[in-house]
């Protein structure tokens, strides 16, 4: 039985299966007989419930084991795997480091992270655009995640859809590199609304792309006032440190290590 | 570990090219209420299943409804019509304290221009209410 949900398939997606026979079965012998009046039934309950009950189970766990975990969206291409490969680079000495991977297809993200040395999980979404929270529990039994360490959720490249699926991470953080266009705040709001911290990346092309990185930090602070903003080059190594003393840091404050 | 939604939407025949795959979770989580329901609350049939969509939730309800008969197919509110009431934005500015009509999440407030107008209502989307048999 899965630790977190409990649901009954080990490491597996409880997947849902169609009723199409009807729920009320009946016996030979059954006594009374139906009514095929309508009736109104008041229901009232949010479309995401199911996932937000599901991520505040992943946010208990999370808390209870003192696992501090991050939650990176961004478009399909803006660095996010090489973000993640040179984040545990600089970090794996000081603290665990466990990620979990979201693509439509293959493990060629998880691959590149267990080449670093530490361990990975891909998710194959399949047709999903997005990871939620149930998966993320089954995940985190599956790869058993360290206590006192630091989780990594790579969601799946899309500037949509991730944003409404809290997984139970600590921070959402965007990704924008600057070969997407400078006004990538405005035309996807909703995700930098969602997040915490924008990372402005591939920084060493901009010498050669129309991106003008004072717009872009004013257009994401028009949807999101409070957004924190790191500009960097994961690639060439330009500025990381920035990112790196921000993850140390609240790495340090939750985890107190 | 593959595939968060249910079987039934990865069968090649299931038609759903050009369906956002967002609104499909979405109705996918309809589903999952009302079977849910239907054991607590004794019934075999939906014939009509009311939502209630915020204007300021990430959803689009032409999306809803384009996909909506695809997703109940084979569940118990197949054929099931579908209702969408959709919910005007509201929200209250922390600064000058007036109420403001929202029509993004991010909106700045009309009256002083702050940024940072909470939502208080329109970012929800829910089941209201279900009839049936």
């Amino acid at each position: 039985m899965c630790g977190i949900c409990g649901c009954s398939q080990p490491g597996k997606i409880n997947k849902l299966q169609p009723l199409n026979r009807p729920i009320h079965q009946h016996g030979r012998d059954h006594g009374h007989h139906h009514h095929d009046a309508e009736r109104l039934i008041k229901v009232e309950q949010d479309l995401l419930s199911k996932n937000n009950a599901y991520a505040e189970q992943n946010r208990i766990y999370f808390q209870q084991h003192n696992i501090f975990t991050l939650n990176l969206v961004s478009s399909p291409g803006a660095g996010k795997t090489t973000l993640l490969v040179e984040t545990i680079k600089a970090l794996k000495d000081r603290v665990p480091i466990a990620v979990i991977e979201g693509d439509q297809q293959t493990e060629h993200d998880a691959d590149r992270i267990r080449a670093t040395g530490v361990p990975a999980l891909q998710i194959n979404t399949g047709r999903a655009c997005h990871l939620d929270a149930h998966g993320i529990g089954h995940a985190i039994t599956e790869l058993g995640v360290k206590a006192n360490s630091l989780l990594a959720i790579e969601n799946v490249g899309n500037l949509v859809c991730p944003s409404s699926f809290d997984l139970g991470e600590a921070h959402k953080i965007v990704v924008l590199s600057v070969t997407e266009g400078d006004d990538k705040p405005l035309k996807y709001p909703d995700m930098f609304h969602a997040a915490d911290l924008m990372i402005i990346n591939k920084t060493d092309l901009l010498p050669y792309v129309d991106f003008d990185v004072d717009r872009c930090v004013n257009y994401a602070r028009q949807v999101n006032p409070g957004i924190q903003i790191i500009q960097l080059s994961a690639t060439k190594g330009v500025n990381f440190s920035a990112w790196t003393d921000w993850l140390a840091g609240h790495v340090k404050q939750e985890l107190q290590v | 570990m593959t595939n968060l939604l249910g079987a039934d939407l990865h069968k090649p025949e299931g038609g759903m090219a050009g369906i956002a795959m967002h609104e499909l979770s979405l109705l996918e989580n309809v589903r999952k209420i009302l079977e849910d329901h239907a054991v607590s609350q004794k019934f075999s049939k939906v014939i009509k299943v009311t939502l209630e969509i915020g204007k300021l939730s990430f959803v689009e309800p032409d999306a809803l409804r384009f996909g909506f008969d695809v997703v109940m197919n084979g569940s118990l509110a197949e054929n099931a019509e579908l209702t969408i009431s959709e919910v005007a934005g509201l929200g209250i500015c922390p600064q000058c304290g007036l109420q403001v009509e929202m029509e993004t999440s991010f909106d700045p407030c009309p009256h002083c221009g702050s940024t940072f107008v909470k939502i208080i209502q329109g970012a929800d989307m829910k089941v209201k209410d279900l009839t049936v048999i």
